[in-house]
């Protein structure tokens, strides 16, 4: 009844949309309605047969690039028929992958009333090959997907987390410290040669980019200001302002930052590299400490470098400066000698430390991260980065409390 | 297995040790000893534990229960000099090799020796080109890591294990990865440096012409019982074993899918 009224209704819009797109209408066939979709190599029809069960016909090629579009239709035309038995006839197909086969199982795993059954008819025996090792039935729930955590377990795990980090890298500090205290000890023991490589390659190539930053700094410093203070008649003044800001926190900061993407990134790549390799438990093995003989190197020459590229970047900072000031038609024995009077070595020597403390920071922070790597490639991209952030934070929170200490200090 | 008493004591010994991630055990209650010269080859379905046994028994990871010990010294949870002595009783060679990639072959097998020997400069080059030679690597003292074959790579590894000459060689799949012809080679190097100089190995393999190759015994682990399940000479247990999956793993067969 409501069956049948149903499909009156597709049927006389079946009727129309195909006269509607001009399909062709084969009356010799013994058909009340048709529909038909055909993608690419492989077609899809839909009748009703003589019992009044529906006939889907799948024809041509069936793989992953023409059952796409096939696919909702199918599912639709199940839908639509949802009360009859459904054939499905294979006869025409003549080839079919693991798309196919997957739409095949799709249609055959529906939920349908009981006498409404989907059945494969005239399957070729390739086809039933490929079906064969499959079971539609156990494929009828949808499979389990990974519920994310709830709020309060996530947060606990957060906690969990970070009292974890916590204690790792209080234990990394302290074993760090001790294997420094003990490297400054017995210096004989601590692989100098490397050391010298890590610092040629954290210190020596990164000149170039640190004396370009330094540089346009000065330059920008001085004429921005020179600007402004020619309005006054100042000018010479800007050499103060160049020189200071340099020597107290640009230089510093600035070095500390280079270094933090140079150099942090570097060595927690290449300690995480190691982990992943196997290479730090190789070490183990062989009875040698990887704080010991991976971060006292890097810490070392990291210690040793950030200071001499931050005199550098100073000097660079400040030549800057001099050529604006040139252009402003202050000589350059007026700004050098107006540097030396504005400079005490209290900010210069101030500085520098500044810059010792950030490469102990970076250095230290680039290896821990890298030792806290977990295994697989990406792994060490992750790493990578906490690494060069880690490091920024602290250079940045660092500073700021150094500027508080200096401040009461009177330095 | 009964030891009789006229046979040596064993050079490792592995007492009821229980391991496994997170609190939940892999594998319980493992007890076996290795004979000194022995080349002890451990087994098992893939995932069932037998990287993390080799693990446990060169000291990366705690066990949750039992010890490991090695030339009757308590290994597990011995800190200190004393576990440094028995560190350096033994060599690893890890799966991919694990040589250290901004080290020349030379430099590599050189590091132990640096840090552990007063042994002056070009006695310590000599005896590293000596090592090197012994793998079959000679000329390629210069060669980075990334420079040589996966083959080459795990015989320097070896070449880097065996640096002070350890009693005890443990094996990380060593023919994984490897074609059959490198791999018997491979075999080949175990053999002569067992007969030669006396070393002890324990192997993890999963190759079957390996495990008849070298093989003085055998442990099976099961997942399941999370034991073992079988022990002894290879050949003996494809043949006679009484457990149908161990004689299917020797004769390569499949399990019917259930
Ligand atoms: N670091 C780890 N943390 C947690 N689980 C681990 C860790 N390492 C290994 N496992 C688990 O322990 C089990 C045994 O791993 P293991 O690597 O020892 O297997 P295996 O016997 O060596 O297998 P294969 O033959 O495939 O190498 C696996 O189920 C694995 O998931
Ligand atoms: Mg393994």
């Amino acid at each position: 009844m409501g069956v049948h009224r149903r499909s009156l209704i597709l049927s006389s819009l079946a009727i129309w949309s195909d006269m509607f797109n001009g399909l062709p209408w084969s009356p010799c066939v013994p058909v009340e309605k048709k529909t038909s979709v055909n993608e690419g190599g492989a077609q899809l029809k839909a009748s009703i047969g003589p019992a009044g069960e529906c006939i889907l016909v799948l024809a041509g090629r069936l793989d992953a690039y023409t059952v796409g579009p096939l696919w909702p239709r199918a599912g639709r035309m199940l839908q639509d028929h949802a009360d009859t038995p459904v054939r499905v006839d294979l006869a025409a197909v003549d080839y079919c992958d693991g798309a196919g086969v997957a739409l095949l199982l799709d249609l055959l795993r529906q939920t349908r009333a009981p006498g409404a059954e989907v059945t494969l008819v005239n399957v070729p025996t390739k086809v039933a090959q490929l079906l064969e090792p499959f079971d539609a039935s156990a494929l009828a729930s949808p499979s389990r997907t990974r519920r994310p955590p709830g709020l309060g377990r996530r947060l606990g795990d957060g906690v969990h987390d970070l009292g974890r980090d916590l204690y790792n890298h209080v234990v990394f500090v302290g074993e760090a410290a001790a294997a420094l205290a003990h490297g400054l000890a017995h210096p004989s023991r601590v692989r100098w040669k490397d050391a010298l490589r890590i610092a040629q390659e954290a210190g020596v190539n990164a000149l170039p980019i640190v004396a370009l930053i330094a540089f346009l700094m000065g330059v920008i410093l001085a004429f921005q200001s020179a600007v402004a203070m020619k309005q006054f008649g100042a000018e010479i003044f800007v050499a103060n302002l160049v020189a200071l800001s340099l020597f107290r926190e640009l230089g510093p900061l600035m070095t500390a930052i280079l270094l933090a993407g140079r150099s942090a990134s570097a060595f927690a790549a290449e300690i995480g590299t190691m982990k992943v390799n196997e290479e730090l438990n190789a070490l183990t093995t062989m009875g040698l400490d990887p704080v010991r003989f991976l971060v006292v190197t890097r810490v070392m020459a990291a210690v040793i470098i950030a200071p001499l590229l931050t005199i550098f970047a100073d000097l660079v900072g400040l030549m800057g400066g001099a050529m604006v000031m040139m252009t402003f038609d202050v000589p350059l024995v007026a700004f050098m000698n107006q540097v030396s009077h504005a400079v005490s070595p209290g900010d210069f020597l101030g500085g520098l430390f500044k810059a010792t403390v950030f490469g102990l920071v970076i250095a230290g922070v680039g290896c821990l991260r890298g030792l806290e790597t977990r295994t697989g490639a990406s792994a060490v991209g992750i790493s990578t980065t906490r690494a060069v952030v880690s490091a920024i934070i602290l250079i940045v929170v660092l500073d700021g409390l150094f500027a508080v200490i200096f401040f009461h200090l009177g330095i | 297995m009964h030891s009789d008493s006229q046979s040596p004591p064993p050079i490792i010994q592995v007492r009821d040790l229980t391991l496994g991630f997170g609190g939940t055990p892999l594998l319980e209650h493992l007890s076996f000893d290795i004979a000194p010269g022995e080349i002890f080859v451990i087994l098992g379905g893939s995932g069932c534990g037998k990287s993390t046994l080799l693990k446990h028994m060169i000291g990366l990871y705690e066990p949750m229960a039992g010890e490991v010990v090695i030339g009757g010294e308590v290994f597990t949870g011995t800190e200190g000099q004393a576990r440094r002595d028995i560190l350096r009783r033994f060599g690893v060679m890890y799966q991919m090799g694990a040589l250290f990639g901004s080290m020349t072959l030379l430099e590599n097998v050189r590091l132990p020796l640096e840090e552990f020997t007063g042994l002056p400069d070009e006695a310590m080059d000599l005896v590293a080109r000596l090592k090197l030679q012994l793998v079959g690597l000679a000329g390629f003292e210069q060669h980075m890591p990334a420079e040589i074959s996966g083959g080459m790579q795990k015989r320097a590894a070896i070449a880097r294990a065996m640096a002070l000459d350890p009693d005890i060689l443990f094996l990380d799949e060593p023919s994984a990865g490897l074609d059959p012809i490198t791999s018997a080679e491979l075999d080949q190097l175990i053999l002569r440096l067992s007969r030669i100089l006396g070393i002890t190995f324990v192997v993890v393999t999963h190759e079957l012409p390996s495990i008849f190759t070298i093989a003085d015994r055998v442990i099976m682990l099961d997942k399941e019982t999370r034991g073992i399940l079988a022990q002894g000479d290879p050949a003996h247990l494809r043949d006679h074993s009484e457990h149908p999956w161990v004689r299917r793993f020797f004769n390569r067969e499949a399990t019917e899918a259930s």
